[in-house]
């Protein structure tokens, strides 16, 4: 919620935040997933910087966002390690987080259970299509699957399965580097701390490398601090320069963190669009493909959301045609972009 | 300072000894980086002076080879051909446009490092133990076999009074003999392979009549102490309550299975086990070094196909220390030559070049013949932990590769944190790919080590922040 200004991507991360947190709810699931409602702390360094931080405040607490202005006094009440000397900040309470990978296996095992199947290993190789154009499946590495309704979900790699089913989607790795730290005692860093220019990187059309401080704990222990984006391909080299970044801004954050070791790091591609909204919904060029891609770095809490509005799209093809979806699709269709515009 | 082109090696055993001296030895200034207090690998492991060994040689062979090196190596050093930097933890190495940086934490506390610029960098890093677990294996008592031989080396510490030695591999022999010859009791030497696995390569293995001698030797040695050997034997578990009291060990049948019915049980207060050797990639792969298998990809010159990048010694495959010197001593001249823009005449290292290809053809025979039993994942019990960092049981691994549906090592390990501690999945790697079901893929780890934060900020860790991020640890240049 937090790092978003206000429009549509923001109303799509409140609808996902609520969907995330009833998924919460049912048994079992915050645990084995690792949600936690910690909420999200911006700060600033200087009175500009706060001054800049209210206004985008503002706007969020229009369209519904929890916003608590924070005095410079107050900071270390709720965030007892941060440095010294900062000017302020704003608490955003909605702000989320879920380990993303047991996020992912036990959705995917709820889905199995509802009677849908995962192939894991094996690829698609073609989008089949009839005479006239419209989808009838994919053909893979094992054999053909074949269905009216095909949704590209392939993140970074969307692009690529458009243009299989001849069309094409403007999405480019975005690389980030995260580093990780030794486990430290719970609640050491207890929100999700950022600096406020952050918000400025990820809105950035910028191919160069940028680097803001991000600052969070997790459940089993280790703090993890990023992030860097800049686009350069797939290339997967460790860069030292981005480490080192990455470490000074969390250490201006966290003076603490300078006599914490980094255990590891790791590196990943976000989808990254042009204007930098997901392709969400049917692409009027091809009938049958559905787009749900394109996402960033936001992709993990925008997924509830996003996948609510492609169920609700695609159960109301048969059963509803006076659909009214939880949230206006347009700003997100996927043939928004001129086709010359890759 | 001295002129001329300049070599960063990193590591001091056999292989980058013999690089080392023979780059030093053509002119080309060489700074040793190591993590021990003395050169010398593990191979050639000294005791700390302090403790006063009268006849530290007793533990170790080949030690006229190691009296050349050391002498080789204290020559270079005080005619400023050679730096040694020992107690120096590599946790990167920098390529760069124009060189590349070799960072290393100072030990023991390892929070200050230190850079050291080079026109080339000789990686020998050496290997690592690799074990399997068992229930027990976590016991107090319960120790690596390398790590038995590393204190009967190094501290002339004898680990316990009745051990047993398992698993698999060369290694158990002279770890066995090393204990007895020590003063413990070798209850028994339990190794997984049998007559069987060797017969099918009877004539490779004859090739090697010293390797064969020196494994009569060791046998013979058994013998004198009265050792039982358990061949085609596996240890099923380790028993105790605070430490190991005993282990019950078994036969295994043709397919590598537990043998029911022919259990037994072994009283010991100490287990050295150990399942071969894997090479120590984490730096090469940072580079961007290719992999060959478990090891990094090397020429005949033993150059990675990173430029300027070479690989020698056990890094690049497990053979020993013979082998070792002899990758050195080849990289060592091609680095020289090639430095000064050369090609390394084709004579300077025939007999090195001859060695490494029956060296290598030995012990990728024994690679076969040394395996773990094909189904010891089905004597690991759920409750087993198997990462140990992070107590990570055997249950939540199989459950991941089953009802969570993980198809690859990677996530495994981000479903079940195995892995993700302070060894980075050194000790659990191979474990968890095998009771998963996958194949084993070393992991990336860009840092070699765990650093502070703020080294890598380019901040002293002990002083509070100023605005500097630049980087900033002193510069240690291969000077005298």
């Amino acid at each position: 919620m937090s790092d978003k200004e206000p429009g549509p991507e923001l109303e799509l991360a409140l609808l996902s935040g609520r969907l995330w947190g009833e998924l919460a709810g049912e048994p079992g699931i915050a645990a084995a997933v690792e949600y936690d409602l910690k909420g999200g702390l911006v700060v600033a360094s200087s009175a500009e910087g706060l001054v800049a931080l209210e206004g985008l405040a503002d706007g969020q607490r229009a369209v519904g966002v929890e916003a608590v202005a924070v005095g410079a006094g107050q900071l270390h009440d709720i965030e007892p390690k941060l440095a010294k000397g900062l000017a302020g900040g704003v608490l955003y309470p909605q702000d989320a987080q879920v380990m993303p990978t047991l996020a992912a296996a036990h959705v995917v095992r709820l889905a199995r259970a509802a009677g849908a199947s995962l192939r894991t290993g094996c690829a698609v190789t073609e989008v089949l299509r009839t005479g006239a154009g419209a989808v009838r499946g994919v053909r893979t590495s094992e054999g053909e699957i074949h269905a009216p309704a095909v949704v590209n979900a392939a993140g970074t790699w969307g692009g690529e399965l458009a243009a299989l089913a001849g069309t094409s989607l403007p999405v480019l790795p975005r690389r980030g580097f995260v580093l990780v730290t030794e486990p430290l005692p719970p609640r050491t860093v207890r929100h999700k701390v950022y600096a406020a220019d952050y918000v400025a990187d990820v809105a950035s059309d910028s191919a160069a490398l940028q680097t803001s401080p991000v600052v969070e704990g997790t459940a089993a222990g280790p703090v993890l601090i990023g992030a860097s984006r800049e686009r350069v391909g797939f290339d997967r080299s460790f860069s030292l320069p981005v480490a080192r970044a990455l470490a000074a801004g969390a250490t201006r954050l966290f003076p603490f963190l300078e006599g914490v070791r980094a255990m590891r790091g790791y590196l990943g591609f976000r989808p990254y669009m042009p204007d930098h909204l997901p392709a969400i919904g049917p692409d009027a060029r091809v009938p049958g493909l559905f787009h749900a891609c394109g996402h960033e770095g936001a992709g993990i809490g925008l997924a509830t959301g996003t996948g609510h509005l492609i169920a609700q799209v695609l159960t109301g093809k048969t059963s509803d045609p006076d659909l009214d979806l939880d949230l206006d699709l347009s700003p997100f269709r996927p043939d928004r972009f001129p086709e010359e515009g890759l | 300072m001295a002129e001329g082109p300049h070599l960063a090696v990193v590591g001091a055993g056999p292989a980058g000894l013999a690089a080392a001296l023979a780059a030093a030895a053509r002119g080309v200034r060489v700074t040793l980086v190591d993590s021990a207090a003395e050169a010398g690998g593990q191979f050639y492991r000294q005791p700390a002076a302090a403790l006063g060994a009268r006849r530290p040689q007793a533990l170790h062979h080949q030690w006229r080879t190691w009296e050349r090196l050391r002498d080789g190596l204290t020559a270079h050093v005080a005619r400023g051909r050679i730096t040694h930097l020992s107690d120096h933890h590599v946790w990167f190495v920098e390529g760069q446009s124009d060189g590349f940086t070799v960072h290393a934490l100072r030990g023991p506390e390892q929070e200050q490092s230190v850079a050291v610029r080079a026109d080339a960098v000789l990686l020998a890093t050496g290997g690592y133990e690799k074990v399997l677990p068992f229930p027990g294996w976590t016991l107090p008592g319960v120790v690596t076999a390398g790590g038995a031989q590393a204190m009967l080396k190094g501290g002339l510490v004898l680990p316990g009074r009745t051990a047993v030695v398992a698993g698999t591999g060369p290694l158990l022999m002279p770890v066995a003999v090393g204990l007895a010859a020590a003063g413990a009791g070798v209850a028994a030497l339990v190794e997984s392979a049998g007559a069987r696995d060797f017969a099918g390569h009877a004539r490779t293995l004859a090739a090697h009549p010293a390797k064969l001698a020196e494994g009569a030797r060791y046998a013979a040695e058994l013998a004198r102490h009265r050792v039982r050997i358990k061949a085609h034997h596996t240890v099923v578990a380790a028993h105790g309550s605070n430490r190991v009291e005993a282990v019950t060990v078994a036969a295994l049948d043709g397919d590598g299975r537990v043998w029911p019915g022919t259990e037994r049980r072994i009283a010991c207060d100490t287990l050295a086990v150990g399942h071969g050797m894997l090479p120590h990639t984490d730096l090469a792969e940072a580079l961007g070094c290719r992999l060959d298998g478990p090891g990094v990809a090397v020429d005949d010159e033993q150059r990675t196909d990173v430029p300027g990048v070479w690989a020698a010694g056990e890094t690049t495959g497990i053979g020993g220390a013979v082998l070792s010197l002899a990758e050195g001593r080849i990289a060592g001249l091609s680095i020289a030559a090639r430095l000064n823009s050369r090609t390394p005449e084709a004579g300077s290292y025939e007999a090195a070049v001859k060695a490494r290809t029956g060296l290598r053809e030995f012990f990728a025979v024994l690679d076969t013949v040394y395996a773990p039993p094909a189904h010891w994942t089905e004597q690991v019990a759920d409750d087993t932990v198997v990462c140990r960092c992070e107590e990570v049981p055997a249950s939540a691994i199989r459950e991941a590769a089953g009802e969570l549906g993980a198809g690859d090592v990677r996530t495994v390990k981000l479903l079940t944190r195995a892995g993700m501690g302070w060894c980075q999945g050194r000790m659990c790697g191979p474990a968890v790919a095998g009771l998963a079901g996958c194949e084993f893929q070393p992991s990336r780890r860009p840092f070699a080590r765990p650093v502070p934060l703020g080294v890598l900020a380019g901040t002293d860790f002990d002083r509070h922040h100023t605005d500097s991020t630049d980087s900033t640890d002193s510069t240690e240049e291969g000077s005298s």
